[in-house]
C-alpha cells in the first residue's frame, strides 16, 4: 500500500475525526493536488515548523482566505497552461470555511473557479478552545455558548452549507462523514473529476470538543448520520441524486446522550422539550431528503 | 544619455500609464476590486485583456481582501501578478499584506493614495500607504506620471531579485496623478522584456516538487524569520541602486535612486517630502533661490526600506529641514518626520527638523503652502505643525492648540 | 538546520516526531476470529499507521497513539487494546 499523502507524526488528538477525514480525502485526491488550508486544528497539527505532514504542495495563508488563495493558484496554473490534471483544494474547518472565510469563498464559487472546497466540520472553533461557530448544532454546549441557569447552550441551528452551495449553482455538492470512509473517498474522486467549483461538507467528530472517548469517533459520526442530524446527500446540477437512507429511525437521544456537550439535556428542568426540538430538526431532514426508506 | 532601446511617447492619463507599463511587465494573473481613484487603472487593463493585447488571467473579484489573496495564491504558484487599490481597500488587505511579505512573495501593487475614513474622503493624501509601512512591503513614491511608469518596471525587478524577494507598493497620488494627462515615454515590449525577464521563483507550489508554505512558528523560530525580512530590507538598498543605475543606462531617464536631490548645493534649508507635491516644492525652491534663499529639496522616492544612509549623506552641513508630509500618525506626528529625526539622532552634528502635516483629505498644496513651511522652519524646529487650517471651523481651544505649534 | 527563505517545510517531515510515545495502550490482533482483510481498521486510523496485507494486521508502533478506533470498528472484533504502561 502506498504511503499516505498525509504523513503520521502530526500532533492531532487521539481519535481526531478531522485528521481522519483529511487523510482519507487527500489520499483519494492523489499526488497531483495543491492544497490551501485555513488556520485551524488541521493546519496547526500538521505544519509546525520545521515539520510538515503534507506530501503534496500545501499552503497555509490566513484563517479566512483559503477560497481566494485557491482561486489564485488555479488562475496561475491556467495562465501557465498547467491546470490539466492538477486538482486545487481549498479546505479548512467550520470556522475558516463557513464563518470568517465564507464571504470570500462565496466569491470564489460565484466566479466558477475549478476548485474543490471542503469543510471539515467539527461544529465549533476547536483549535482556539471549543468556541461556538455558525455550524454548532442547536443546544450544543461550547465555551462561548455554555449551558447554565438560563441557557440550554447554543440557541441556533446549523447554517445549511449544502443548500448555500447549491444556491451558488455549483455543479456538484455533497455531504459525507469521516465515519463513512468509502463514501468520503468516492465523493472526493467524483468531485475532482467535475470541472468547476465543487463542495463537500465533511462531518468530523471531535472527541475532546464534543466530550466522548477517542475510540468512539467513528461510532458517534455514524449516529449523527443515522439520526439524520447530519444528512449525507449528493446534489448534482441542483438535484438531489443520492442520499444515505436507513430502514429504521434512530432517535436523536442515542446520538446526544454519549456526548458531554449535550449531557445537560438529560438533567431534567425542561430539557425534554429541547430534545423534542432537536428531534424536529432531524425529522425535517428526513422529510426533505427522504432519509427513511420503507423496506 | 544616448539609448538604443525603442520607446514611444504618449499623452495619456496617469492610470493609463500604469496600465500600459503593467501590460509590458507581463503579469500572468491580475486581480483587483474597484475603488476611487484607482478604477481607471483596472478598467484600462480589462480593456487590454478584452482586446487580446494582454495575456493574463484577469479576475474581477468581490473585495480587495480577495484580490490580494488571489494574487498571493498565484504568486505562490510561480506567477508574476498585479493588483491596485487605495485607502479603504488597502486597509482591508492589511492582514494579507503582512502575510505576503512573510511568505516572501514579490507582488507589485499600485496604491493610488487616498485619505482614510472616517470621515469618508475620496481625495488624495498618503495616510493609506504610510499606515502600512510596518507590513514588510517596499514603498516607492512617484512625483509624476513618467515616474509612475518607470517605478513599476523597476519595482518588479527589485522585488523579484532573489536577494530581496519582498513585495513592493508603488504609490501615486490619487486624482493628482491617476487622473492627470501627461506625456509619458513607454518602453517597447522588447525593451521591457530585456530589462525585466520572466519571473523566476525561488520556491513554488508544484506537484512535481511538493513543499509546505506558511508553517506556524513557535517562539523557538519566529524571531529569526522576522530577521529574514529585516535582512532582506537591508539588502534591498544595494539592489535598488543597481536596478536604478541599469534603468538609467537603458532608458536614459532617472532611475529609482532612493532619493532625488534638487538644488541642494550650498543649501542651508532643505524641504523634504514624497510624491506629487515635490513638483510644487521644486517650483517654490526655484522662486526662493531667485530671491537669494539658500534652499533646496530632497524627494524621497523610497520610503521603505528607509534610506537612512543616503539621507545622512545628503543632509551633511544642512542647518534645517522642513519635512512636508500628507500623513499623520495620530498621537505622535508625521511618520516621515519621526523617521528622519530618529535617523539623525545619533549624529554629533545634525540639522534642526520641523515636521509639517499638509494636504490631508485632498487639501491643495501650492507654492504658498511650501513658503509657509519654509518661513516657519527658519524660526526654529518643531513637530506636528499642521499647515493652512480653516480656523473658522474649529472651536477656540482647538485653534489655540494648533497655533502653539506655529510659535 | 538553517531556516530556509520563505520558512518552507519539507514534505512528510512530521515522521521525525514519533507520536507512538503518546501511547498508554496498543492494539493487538487476538486471532480469535480470522481477519477478513476488510481494511475497516485502515480506514479508521487518523494516523494512517495501519496496513493490512494478505489479511495481516500491521500497526506502525512508532506513530500509533493508542486511540482504539481500529478496535472499535473491526467487524469481527478481532482486535483488542493491550495496556503498555
Amino acid at each position: 500500500m502506498a504511503e499516505s499523502l498525509l504523513a503520521p507524526g502530526h500532533t492531532a488528538c487521539l481519535g481526531c475525526g478531522e485528521l481522519l477525514g483529511a487523510r482519507l480525502a487527500i489520499d483519494a485526491a492523489g499526488p497531483n493536488t495543491i492544497v490551501v488550508n485555513t488556520t485551524g486544528c488541521l493546519e496547526v497539527c500538521t505544519s509546525k515548523f520545521p515539520q510538515s505532514a503534507w506530501r503534496v504542495p500545501w499552503i497555509h495563508s490566513l484563517f479566512d482566505n483559503a477560497g481566494p488563495v485557491a482561486a489564485g493558484i488555479e488562475a496561475s496554473l491556467r495562465a501557465q497552461g498547467k491546470k490539466q490534471g492538477i486538482t486545487v483544494i481549498a479546505q479548512g474547518g467550520d470556522g475558516g470555511m463557513a464563518d470568517i472565510g465564507f464571504g470570500f469563498t462565496s466569491g470564489m464559487w460565484e466566479r466558477g473557479h475549478d476548485v474543490l472546497t471542503m469543510i471539515f466540520d467539527n461544529e465549533a472553533y476547536m483549535n482556539t478552545g471549543i468556541q461556538r461557530s455558525g455550524l454548532t448544532p442547536f443546544d450544543a454546549r461550547t465555551s462561548t455558548s455554555p449551558s447554565g441557569k438560563v441557557s440550554f447552550g447554543n440557541p441556533r441551528p446549523k447554517k445549511d452549507m449544502v443548500q448555500i452551495a447549491v444556491a451558488h449553482g455549483l455543479p456538484y455538492v455533497a455531504s459525507t462523514s469521516s465515519s463513512y470512509a468509502r463514501d468520503l473517498q468516492t465523493k472526493v474522486k467524483k468531485a475532482i473529476a467535475i470541472e468547476g467549483p465543487t463542495f463537500i461538507h465533511v462531518h468530523t467528530p471531535c472527541p475532546l470538543g464534543w466530550g466522548f472517548a477517542a475510540a468512539s469517533t467513528v461510532e458517534i459520526g455514524q449516529l449523527a448520520v443515522k439520526t439524520a442530524l447530519f444528512p449525507v446527500v449528493e446534489i448534482e446540477e441542483g438535484k438531489v441524486t443520492k442520499v444515505m437512507s436507513f430502514r429504521e429511525k434512530t432517535p436523536v437521544e442515542e446520538y446526544l446522550k454519549p456526548q458531554a456537550r449535550f449531557r445537560h439535556l438529560f438533567a431534567g428542568n425542561g430539557a425534554a422539550e429541547q430534545i423534542a426540538q432537536i428531534q424536529a430538526i432531524a425529522d425535517q431532514n428526513i422529510e426533505r431528503y427522504g432519509l427513511l426508506r420503507s423496506s | 544619455m544616448a539609448t538604443a532601446v525603442e520607446q514611444e511617447r504618449k499623452i495619456i492619463e496617469g492610470s493609463m500609464a500604469v496600465a500600459e507599463i503593467v501590460k509590458r511587465c507581463r503579469p500572468q494573473v491580475v486581480s483587483a476590486y474597484p475603488i476611487t481613484p484607482q478604477t481607471h487603472i483596472v478598467e484600462d487593463l480589462s480593456q487590454f485583456v478584452a482586446d487580446g493585447e494582454m495575456e493574463c488571467e484577469f479576475i474581477n473579484c468581490e473585495s480587495e481582501f480577495s484580490a490580494i489573496s488571489i494574487c498571493l495564491g498565484a504568486s505562490a504558484t510561480g506567477s508574476r501578478v498585479y493588483t491596485a487599490t487605495s485607502s479603504q481597500g488597502l486597509l482591508l488587505m492589511t492582514e494579507v499584506l503582512f502575510n505576503v511579505s512573510g511568505l516572501r512573495l514579490p507582488i507589485v501593487l499600485t496604491c493610488a493614495n487616498r485619505a482614510v475614513s472616517s470621515p469618508l474622503s475620496i481625495w488624495n493624501d498618503q495616510q493609506d500607504s504610510i499606515a502600512l509601512r510596518d507590513a514588510g512591503w517596499m514603498q516607492f513614491y512617484a512625483e509624476d506620471n513618467q515616474e509612475v511608469a518607470d517605478l513599476h518596471l523597476q519595482a518588479y525587478k527589485i522585488a523579484e531579485d532573489h536577494r530581496v524577494l519582498l513585495p513592493a507598493m508603488v504609490c501615486m497620488d490619487g486624482f493628482i496623478l491617476t487622473h492627470a494627462f501627461e506625456p509619458v515615454e513607454l518602453p517597447a515590449q522588447e525593451a521591457a522584456d530585456a530589462f525585466l525577464p520572466a519571473y523566476d521563483p525561488l520556491v513554488k507550489l508544484d506537484p512535481e516538487q511538493p513543499v509546505t508554505m506558511g508553517a506556524f512558528a513557535d517562539p523557538n523560530y519566529y524571531m529569526e524569520t522576522r530577521w529574514h525580512l529585516e535582512y532582506a530590507m537591508s539588502q534591498a538598498h544595494a539592489v535598488i541602486e543597481e536596478v536604478a543605475t541599469e534603468f538609467e543606462q537603458t532608458f536614459g531617464r532617472p532611475g529609482l535612486h532612493v532619493i532625488e536631490e534638487y538644488r541642494t548645493e550650498g543649501a542651508e534649508t532643505i524641504i523634504l517630502g514624497l510624491g506629487s507635491m515635490m513638483s510644487a516644492v521644486k517650483d517654490t525652491v526655484d522662486e526662493l533661490r531667485d530671491e537669494g534663499e539658500a534652499v533646496g529639496a530632497i524627494k524621497l522616492r523610497c520610503y521603505r526600506p528607509f534610506p537612512e544612509k543616503r539621507l545622512i549623506e545628503a543632509l551633511q552641513g544642512v542647518k534645517r529641514v522642513a519635512v512636508m508630509e500628507k500623513d499623520i500618525s495620530l498621537g505622535k506626528g508625521g511618520a516621515v518626520c519621526t523617521d528622519l529625526r530618529a535617523a539623525l539622532y545619533d549624529l554629533p552634528e545634525r540639522p534642526a527638523v520641523t515636521g509639517f502635516v499638509v494636504g490631508l483629505g485632498g487639501r491643495d498644496i501650492a507654492n504658498h503652502t511650501v513658503r509657509a513651511c519654509y518661513q516657519r522652519t527658519k524660526q526654529g524646529s518643531g513637530e506636528n505643525v499642521w499647515v493652512e487650517m480653516r480656523e473658522d471651523l474649529l472651536e477656540p481651544e482647538m485653534v489655540q492648540a494648533w497655533k502653539q505649534q506655529w510659535e | 538546520m538553517k531556516i530556509p527563505i520563505g520558512v518552507t517545510a519539507k514534505p512528510g517531515s512530521t515522521t521525525e516526531t514519533k507520536t507512538g510515545s503518546w501511547r498508554v495502550e496498543k492494539p493487538v490482533f487476538t486471532g480469535e476470529k480470522p481477519c477478513t482483510g476488510c481494511q475497516s481498521c485502515v480506514r479508521a486510523c487518523p494516523e494512517g499507521a495501519i496496513t493490512v496485507e494478505d489479511k495481516q494486521f500491521v500497526v506502525d508502533l512508532e506513530f500509533c497513539k493508542g486511540c482504539g478506533l481500529c478496535v472499535a470498528v473491526c467487524p469481527v472484533k478481532g482486535l483488542e487494546m493491550e495496556q503498555e504502561r
